[in-house]
């Protein structure tokens, strides 16, 4: 019962705390780059029109974005079980491998959205078997899930470069990768939802899997707050000596929430390969599990806060590139700083600032 | 020093104002409490006497009001603040990290309270020294987590008083203590006053009261009704006052009916995690149509003994039959479709999920039954209405099913725990301290419960520290000790007979 347990208005806690969080990143990313000697509000133009300020820019900043919804709910979903699923990188990468597997087998008889559902089932289930041994080794033996995760993602990576080395590489070709899918095995643009704000999406590979997305922002809403297994799931998170008086199976919610969880990240392939690459390709997830781990954290792992967190972390990496391209002295390795200190100051400290407003609302709803 | 006759008071509280909202916690509070006195503080749940604790010791602060501390106004921005004003706390529920030592939790925060070489050395001297003044009995390197809850508080008072406390606040300390322990409490809490500490006591336990204190403040829906001379006042007066009606402070029953056998343990043994036999090779029955109550003074066994029959703890040996059906391989879920209730002893940590909602709490265990939702998906309209249904019954305050469930007082909390098993009309109800925290109206509510539950033809078996509890409900008396059962009495057994048999004096 410290400040922490004080009550504030939503408006507070869930919209001005985290703005003041993020302007208190930027300010902070803004000494750096005024301390490399550029100008912090040149940087932040560039920052905001390499994401937002042209058609492309924003059909890239949606495509990270999509890619970062995915993992987000996987490490929620998880998080809502009280597990902490680092694996979402590697689970991301396996389901790579159902995505291909489904367009590469089907791409040549069938229409896209005859391949869609295969190839959504498929890097669910390759990225929910990712997350089984974890998840298991959790369940019944008690082998720390952060532990096995973070293995498996070694494992994963491994096993994916053997296999686009030795086994799907084209004939005759340097770079490990399947073939490039035909149209039946992609995901298309959305060009045509562009359009509709009279934008012009250009080269920009934001695709179908957005669409997907958010249905499954929806889906996991209603397993987390609307079923019986996410209230088992949300009791086991928040309380097992709770959930053992009530019953809650535990072995089986980890290990189900654990497919639900890996099935999410490997849903993101969907966005990666079959929307934008058009092939499997070495290291195509690129971070986005990790990325996932913070947009949980920010978004308080629910389903709006995911998409927003995704947002803004989309408009870090897009912008982020399209501004070290400006401004050459910001290199990648800035960007990737102040997209630390983001996740620093809006997820890991989110309880900083908390108290001191507490403190300023109490004289406030005093007055 | 001044000799001046008359100090000021310990603490005068001048129109503290509080609200959460809707609820208006407390109403423009006055209260002066005299240097080197007991304070007892009474009220029903949720009439607002934790908040005004929390507002003295920083927790929160007050809309209105002023707080002045030996004639001081000062302003309690924190506990720090209060802390150094010499405020020490004790909660109701208690604020210690479990999986430290004792040792870590008492200097957790403390300034210069490393824990390494010197410094460790120090404070565990001086802790022994205050261990050994107040007779607070502890293994300082014991773990937090598995000491029973009456050491639990123990180590909440070594710590306000490791800090220095001048004025020490006792949110319903002997909620969790035996007669004994809470006599042995009181010894301490004498001893301080007489070295000019000033005590507040918060309790629902008006003998308790009128045992100790020299001054008492009645609260009643956030405002302070009445104070009383303790000298001046009787327990039926301070009953009617809180409540606002007369309350009749024995329930009566009739004859039991025994039916046939509903709850059946045999041989059992239970062991905790160091290996320890907790339950020691017990048996016995529980019938149709009556009340079984286990005494004991706490942690002999008797958590440990409920625990294994809901399905909670798993015991090392012996068998228990619900309804003729051995149990051993079903787990707390499955006992409950056989037509078992638990109420646990803890609500903070089995019988609640505090950061739920209170209609989210009004179905745990219960959740998957048909009647919350079909198939996969709850009927949160369903729930909701449930849970009103259990609110107006139970008289839950704040009659909030939104509402957050950490945020009701204690004793609204158990009524939750208590409605929703209760409602469930269980052939075979096991209860662990079913009216720790709750105050007198509410207290002859859930006894009627209990009884009607016996009257109904249901099986009940009662575990309770309060031996008036257990004598009043009781239709047949075990009593644990050691994790055995010495005997067993009837509900005539005198508190004298009972008291001996509980220390392994007498059998
Ligand atoms: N943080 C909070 N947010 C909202 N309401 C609160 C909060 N804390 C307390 N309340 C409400 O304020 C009222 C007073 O609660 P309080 O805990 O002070 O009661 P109490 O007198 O200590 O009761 P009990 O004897 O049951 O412990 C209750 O209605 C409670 O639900
Ligand atoms: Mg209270």
């Amino acid at each position: 019962m410290t400040t922490a347990s004080v009550p504030l208005p939503n408006w507070i806690s869930y919209g001005l705390i985290p703005l003041l969080n993020l302007l208190l990143a930027f300010f902070f990313s803004g000494l750096v780059v005024w301390w490399i000697g550029e100008s912090p509000l040149e940087a932040l133009k560039f920052l905001i029109q390499g994401s937002l300020g042209r058609g492309d820019a924003i059909g890239f900043t949606l495509f990270y974005t999509t890619s970062f919804i995915f993992t987000g709910l996987s490490v929620a979903v998880a998080f809502h079980a009280g597990l902490f699923n680092i694996g979402s990188e590697g689970q991301a990468y396996v389901g790579g491998l159902g995505a291909a597997l489904a367009a590469l087998a089907l791409d040549h008889y069938v229409p896209w959205y005859v391949t869609m559902p295969f190839a959504i089932t498929a890097a669910a289930i390759f990225g929910a078997a990712w997350a089984f041994i974890p998840a298991w080794l959790q369940a019944k033996r008690g082998s720390h899930i952060v532990i096995t995760t973070i293995m498996f993602n070694f494992i994963g990576a491994a096993l994916m470069v053997y296999l686009l080395v030795n086994v799907f590489i084209v004939p005759g070709k340097m770079a490990p990768e399947t073939r490039t899918f035909l149209e039946g095995g992609q995901l298309p643009k959305l060009d045509w939802l562009m359009a509709l704000f009279g934008l012009k999406l250009g080269p920009a590979p934001f695709n179908v899997s957005f669409l997907i997305a958010l249905v499954m922002c929806y889906l996991v809403w209603l397993l987390i707050w609307r079923t019986k297994f996410g209230y088992e799931m949300r009791t086991l998170g928040i309380s097992p000596s709770a959930a053992i008086y009530a019953g809650v199976p535990y072995a089986r919610i980890v290990i189900i929430a654990m497919l639900i969880s890996g099935g999410l990240a490997g849903m993101m392939a969907l966005n990666a390969v079959n929307g934008a690459a058009a092939r499997l390709q070495v290291e195509f997830v690129a971070g986005a599990g990790f990325v996932g781990i913070a947009v949980s954290l920010m978004g308080r792992s629910h389903p709006v806060g995911i998409i927003l967190a995704a947002l803004l972390f989309g408009i870090l990496y897009q912008g982020g590139a399209d501004l070290s391209f400006e401004m050459p002295t910001i290199t990648r390795d800035m960007i990737v700083v102040i997209q630390g200190l983001v996740i620093l100051f809006a997820g890991a400290l989110e309880y900083m600032l908390r108290p001191a407003v507490v403190r300023i609302y109490q004289q406030f709803a005093k007055g | 020093m001044s000799l001046d006759p008359s100090p000021a008071p310990a603490i005068e509280l001048v129109g503290i104002d509080k609200k959460f909202g809707p609820v208006h916690a407390n109403k423009n509070i006055n209260l002066t409490v005299a240097r080197g006195s007991i304070h007892g503080i009474i009220g029903e749940n949720g009439a607002g006497k934790s908040t005004l604790m929390s507002i003295i010791y920083g927790f929160y602060q007050a809309d209105q009001g002023q707080i002045r501390i030996n004639g001081k106004p000062i302003v309690i921005r924190d506990s720090q603040t209060a802390i150094s004003s010499g405020i020490g706390m004790v909660h109701q529920h208690f604020m210690l990290v479990e999986n430290f030592t004792v040792l870590e939790n008492v200097v957790l925060g403390v300034e210069g309270g490393a824990l390494l070489g010197r410094d460790a050395a120090r404070a565990r001297e001086e802790l022994k020294r205050l261990q050994k003044d107040y007779g607070l009995e502890v293994d300082l390197d014991a773990i937090v987590e598995e000491l029973p809850v009456g050491a639990q508080q123990r180590v909440e008072i070594l710590k306000a008083l490791y800090r220095g406390a001048d004025i020490l606040i006792l949110d319903e300390p002997t909620g969790v203590l035996t007669p004994a322990e809470a006599d042995h409490l009181f010894n301490v809490l004498r001893v301080l006053r007489e070295q000019g500490k000033t005590i507040l006591l918060i309790t629902h336990k008006l003998r308790e009261i009128m045992a100790i204190t020299d001054t008492v403040s009645v609260m009643r829906r956030g405002e302070m009704v009445a104070t009383r001379a303790t000298a001046e006042t009787t327990v039926e007066e301070l009953a009617e006052l809180m409540v606002g009606r007369r309350v009749l402070l024995h329930v009566e029953k009739g004859e039991a009916k025994p039916g046939p056998v509903l709850l059946s343990v045999k041989n059992l043994t239970v062991k905790d995690s160091r290996g320890l036999k907790m339950v020691d090779n017990v048996s016995f029955d529980v019938r149709a149509g009556e009340i079984v109550g286990i005494a004991g003074v706490a942690g002999n066994g008797q958590s440990e003994l409920l625990e294994a029959i809901a399905g909670i703890r798993k015991p090392s040996s012996g068998e228990i039959l619900i309804d003729g059906q051995p149990v051993a391989e079903l787990d707390a879920a499955r006992r409950r479709e056989l037509g078992l209730a638990h109420i646990p002893e803890d609500r903070h940590h089995m019988g609640l999920v505090l950061k739920f909602e209170e209609y989210e709490n009004s179905i745990l265990g219960y959740h998957r039954d048909q009647r919350y939702g079909r198939g996969a998906f709850l009927d949160l309209e369903a729930i909701r209405k449930d849970a009103e249904d259990k609110i107006a019954k139970y008289d839950i305050r704040p009659p909030n099913p939104r509402l957050k469930t950490a945020n009701f007082s204690g004793g609204n909390q158990q009524k939750i725990v208590v409605a929703r098993e209760i409602e469930r009309d269980p052939k075979l109800l096991i209860v662990g301290q079913p009216t720790r925290g709750v105050d007198v109206g509410a207290i002859e509510f859930i006894h009627r419960r209990i009884i009607e539950r016996r009257d109904a033809g249901k099986a009940v078996l009662l575990v309770s520290v309060e031996l008036d509890e257990i004598r009043s409900l009781s239709d047949r008396i075990l009593v644990m000790f050691a994790g055995k059962i010495v005997g067993e009495k009837t509900s005539e057994a005198g508190e004298q007979t009972l008291g001996l048999m509980m220390a392994g004096i007498a059998a």
